[in-house]
């Protein structure tokens, strides 16, 4: 599959994203048709109407973009070329999925009971991937940013703006550093 | 008249009291780095900081919730310019131009002109405060859903100009954005809405930010990856050099744009004292008519200094002139507004028309400090452009994980919901996909603004009237906002001919006409 | 995917933590319970509106005065009219950490909308803190109108033409806007708004015929003499407007408030139950609470535990049939 999008060419991905939007698009307008999307007499149009035909308006883009695909019109519908240049698929991939990862050990995914390891667990991992194997930092570079970036979160958010991040089941570790900054 | 001026006099006397003006400088400053963080706006600063003026007179403390204000409307630039991430909705029109200035090597010049701008923006406006409110507040009380519901068609209309150059991509972009803007519930028949099978997630709808910091944030981190993978690791966020000459030249290229940062103030701050509208569609609005003013209209969109000035002076006059409704009227004409008046309900003051007369020293202390916390703002902006100029010589691979940090973050916090933080993902992502095949976000962002504005506006009109469109065109004031937004609708169609009978001065007369 | 789940893993760790902590630092505290962390404070509406405002002023008194040890942290979650934060309050079982403030939506959501699965009797009672009240409103530049007689032919000459203007679809404004409706053989037309300081603003910049806005919507205007109060629902007449009478006293008994109420997390401990209740009434108390309750022209005294309970489920059952009446629900 990988090998596939990283040879893909970039009309072949023109072609995948519009016909993935005009399913989405009719996705969206058959959720809207839940409410009323005509025109209600001495009321106005309906709860629906107005995503209702935004989306048909919508889909009629994507359809004019097949078109222009179809026929070849335009710089990105005759673009042969490669969609990732010769090695730039792998960066791009690994930071999204490293990020994608990252947010799924914050809380878990609702999956085998796993409550998630924290923004202050998933956080280091995902900052000293980043420097070590996308950045190729030195270890003491790598650690003290892991380190230190949380640290400085914790304290400017947490402290400081009382925004309170999610920490699933290190929860009970913040007790005692909530004790010290409160005095309790 | 000179009454006025007595009663500012006094109001300084308040401001400048060594106590308050300590309250001032630490406002703006603190205003300044939350604003600069991408997520977090004016409307969290306050709402954040709002226990703590509990332990200062309410002089005091309104001085220090509008200096957070001031601050973060300036800060919010910072963070469009330096990490091309919109703070708030009202600094994306400050990306427009400010990141392009930021990648050619200019972040300098760009923050220059941001803080030039938003001194000028304030200044102008905080002017026209003091002299004008009474009788514009008369005006703002009079504004029913279907002078919002044009003033929304204006402000699409002064921005559909900024599409790329495929026009049906333009449209699915900005239609997206209207779609997603209506996830949620439907305030007219109370029913949920787009809401996928009751995922608790979507009940709230789409926050703006959650689409604004996954586009322009994760969708610009991957981008700036590629790129920097084609560089072999050497490619800068943003380049820049700082010397007292290069500023001395910004300065004076700035003072150049005298004409659109003028522009932009005054225009800034009518379009605030709307309630409802705030300062999102004024800088829209200014930087579309800033384009048609320009000289060199072909440079908006790939660095132009004035495209960073028009938005930016109408942003800061924007959040000047929605304190005007809030203080005469004791509505909010913005999201930070309402905050602030809860925090005056707070300190036992009771906003709405007899403040004026009730509290005076209150009134023209705030009004007073607004001219200090503008001078403190543009001071302490410019003094901290060496240390953000700094960060941007960081190292590319150790300033991005750091930037996606401050996007998780900036994703979570407004609502507090990892579904929020998932959905910021999946649109980073698809619109990183979208960037590649030459589909315009820009559009999407802006409509998911200016949606959940213009789509209850529009049908309170129509229930009011009865399902007659009418209704629109006949009234006093959205008669006249609805003829000149449909004329701007169809102008990028008429221009061409415009340009062959006239020249320049078509369009010139068309800014001078909103 | 996309989906929260609930942390019970987590919180029952914090549970033995907390168990643990307060044993060993067993002072001789008022009660058992004490916060060990940041408290969530829910709130039931969007940031900027009368609950909103409410609650941020007791987050204020609760840091001024130190009541509480730890920083009590409101989290605006208005989402279908206040589904997503029942929602996420069902899921916080047994937390003690995580407190909510309500309106009425609390009772006409969940019977709204069964499939939220919500029961509110399985909330924990902490405290209501006030009722607000509320009024019939028109805009003074009608000199016409004086009296409910006088808004009642007013309306019935203008028809479906006469706007009303009121915070959403099926909320309180909406009843109220039924039952006069019902009552005076009317045929206003309810025109929903986002919030009740937009709605107050309809009226007075003239772009709706009446409103019943709780009087600290309306309180701005009508002591600039733009506004003006008819009638109001309540059981005997506010002191701010004494010139305006009771619907009661006109022979309508129509009386109608709002709570303004703090609502626990279902299952929480005793201990925090009695924590909660002892820091709710300090709030109560304060000078600044009673202050804000005088200028609001709030009424209702504080209620706790069983009774506030018994309220509950009084409220419930008359939003029922007030609903079914409507159409709303079957």
């Amino acid at each position: 599959m990988f090998a596939g999008i990283r040879e893909m060419t970039v009309r072949m991905a023109e072609l995948l994203l519009a016909l993935t939007f005009a399913a989405l698009s009719a996705y969206l307008m058959i959720k809207s048709a839940e409410l009323p999307i005509g025109w209600i007499p001495d009321e106005g149009p309906g709860g629906g109407a107005w995503p209702f035909w935004l989306s048909a308006v919508m889909l009629g883009s994507c359809i004019w973009v097949l078109v222009n695909w179809v026929l070849r019109i335009g710089p990105v519908a005759n673009n042969d070329g490669p969609l990732f240049e010769a090695g730039m698929f792998a960066p791009v991939f690994l930071v999204a999925a490293a990020l994608t990862i990252c947010i799924g050990l914050i809380e878990g995914i609702g999956v085998g009971g796993f409550g998630g390891i924290g923004f202050y667990g998933a956080l280091p991992l995902f900052l000293a991937f980043y420097l070590k194997v996308m950045g190729n930092h030195s270890w003491m570079t790598t650690i003290l940013t892991a380190v230190l970036v949380p640290v400085v979160t914790f304290l400017f958010f947490e402290i400081m703006l009382k925004i309170t991040l999610p920490k699933g089941m290190t929860d009970p570790l913040f007790i005692p550093v909530y004790a010290f900054f409160y005095g309790l | 008249m000179m009454e006025i001026f007595g009663l500012l006099g006094q109001g300084f006397t308040v401001a400048l009291q060594p106590f308050n003006l300590t309250l001032i400088i630490l406002g703006c400053a603190v205003g300044l780095f939350i604003g600069a963080m991408p997520g977090l706006g004016s409307v969290n600063g306050v709402a954040i900081l709002l226990p703590l003026t509990f332990l200062v007179p309410p002089e005091g403390a309104i001085i220090f919730l509008a200096a957070i204000y001031y601050g973060a409307m300036y800060g919010g630039a910072v963070s469009s310019i330096m990490l091309g991430i919109p703070g708030a909705s009202t600094a994306v029109a400050t990306t427009f131009d400010g990141r392009p200035m930021a990648k050619q090597g200019m972040a300098d010049k760009a923050l220059t002109t941001a803080a030039l701008a938003s001194f000028v923006g304030g200044t102008i406006s905080v002017l026209l405060f003091t002299f004008f409110a009474p009788p514009l507040a008369h005006v703002a009380l009079t504004f029913g859903a279907p002078e919002e519901f044009a003033l929304m068609m204006l402000a699409f209309a002064t921005f559909v100009g900024l599409g790329g150059d495929d026009l049906a991509k333009t449209i699915f972009s900005i239609c997206i954005g209207l779609v997603l803007a209506a996830v949620g519930l439907d305030i007219m028949s109370g029913e949920p809405r787009l809401i996928f099978g009751n995922i608790t997630g979507f009940m709230h709808g789409i926050n703006f930010l959650v689409l604004a910091i996954g586009i322009y944030g994760i969708g610009e981190m991957l981008w700036t990856v590629e790129e920097n993978a084609k560089a072999g690791g050497k490619s800068m966020l943003s380049e820049a050099t700082l010397t007292w000459a290069r500023t001395k030249t910004n300065i004076r290229e700035f003072l150049g744009t005298w004409k659109i940062t003028t522009m932009g103030s005054v225009l800034g701050y009518f379009v605030g004292i709307l309630p409802a509208a705030g300062a999102t569609p004024g800088s829209l609005m200014a930087y579309g008519v800033g384009k048609q003013m320009s000289k060199t209209p072909e440079k908006f969109g790939k660095g132009a200094m004035e495209g960073v000035a028009a938005p930016e002076a109408a942003n800061n006059a924007a959040s000047t002139g929605s304190m005007l409704p809030m203080l005469t009227l004791g509505i909010p004409g913005s999201p930070t507004t309402a905050i602030l008046l809860g925090g005056m309900v707070i300190w036992g003051l009771e906003p709405g028309p007899a403040l004026f007369e009730s509290h005076p020293d209150f009134v023209w202390g705030l009004i007073a400090s607004l001219y200090a916390a503008n001078l403190f703002a543009v001071i302490l902006n410019i003094l901290f452009i060496p240390a953000f100029i700094w960060v941007l010589k960081l190292p590319f691979t150790i300033l991005a994980p750091i930037i996606l940090t401050l996007c998780l973050v900036g994703g979570y916090a407004p609502t507090k919901d990892m579904h929020d933080v998932w959905l910021m993902l999946l649109f980073g992502i698809v619109g990183y996909l979208m960037r590649k095949l030459d589909y315009p976000v820009a559009p999407a962002v802006l409509a998911i603004v200016l949606g959940p504005l213009a789509e209850p506006a529009m049908r309170q009109s129509l229930l009011i009237s009865s399902g007659d469109p009418m209704i629109f065109f006949t009234r006093t004031y959205s008669g006249p906002i609805m003829v000149v937004a449909i004329i701007l609708l169809f102008l990028p169609a008429l221009m061409p001919l415009f340009r062959r009978l006239s020249g320049k001065k078509a369009s010139k007369a068309e800014g001078g006409a909103s | 995917m996309l989906q929260r789940r609930g942390r019970t893993l987590g919180v029952s760790l914090g549970m033995v933590g907390a168990t643990a902590l307060v044993a060993g630092a067993s002072s001789a505290a008022l009660a058992e319970f004490k916060p060990q962390k940041p408290i969530e404070f829910v709130v039931m509406a969007g940031k900027g509106g009368g609950a909103d405002k409410a609650a941020r002023l007791m987050q204020s008194v609760i840091a001024k005065e130190k009541f509480a040890p730890v920083p009590v942290v409101p989290v605006n979650k208005p989402g279908g009219s206040g589904a997503e934060a029942l929602v996420y309050l069902k899921g916080k079982k047994g937390d003690n950490h995580t407190i909510m403030f309500t309106l009425n939506s609390f009772y006409t959501t969940p019977l709204r909308q069964k499939g939220l699965g919500v029961d509110v009797t399985s909330f924990t009672p902490v405290m209501r803190m006030a009722e607000d009240t509320f009024c019939l409103w028109v805009n003074s530049d009608r000199k016409d109108i004086n009296s409910v007689d006088d808004f009642v032919k007013a309306a019935k000459a203008k028809g479906k033409k006469w706007i009303m203007a009121g915070t959403g679809k099926a909320s309180e404004d909406n009843l109220l806007t039924d039952f006069l409706n019902k009552a005076y053989g009317l045929e206003m037309k309810y025109v929903p708004y986002k919030g009740g300081g937009k709605v107050a603003k309809e009226l007075a910049g003239n772009n709706a015929d009446s409103t019943v806005n709780n009087p600290s919507e309306q309180l701005g205007f009508f002591e600039a003499g733009k506004t003006k109060p008819l009638a109001c629902f309540t059981d005997e007449r506010i002191g701010l407007f004494k010139d305006a009478p009771t619907f009661k006293e006109i022979g309508k008994d129509f009386v109608y408030y709002m709570q303004r109420t703090v609502v626990g997390a279902p299952g929480m401990s005793d201990d925090a139950k009695a924590y909660y209740k002892d820091l709710f009434t300090k709030v109560f108390n304060s000078p600044d609470w009673q202050t804000y309750r005088k200028k609001k022209a709030l009424q209702g005294d504080a209620l706790s535990g069983e009774d506030l309970m018994a309220y509950w489920k009084k409220e419930r059952d008359v939003h029922e049939s007030m609903l079914k009446k409507m159409g709303e629900i079957k």
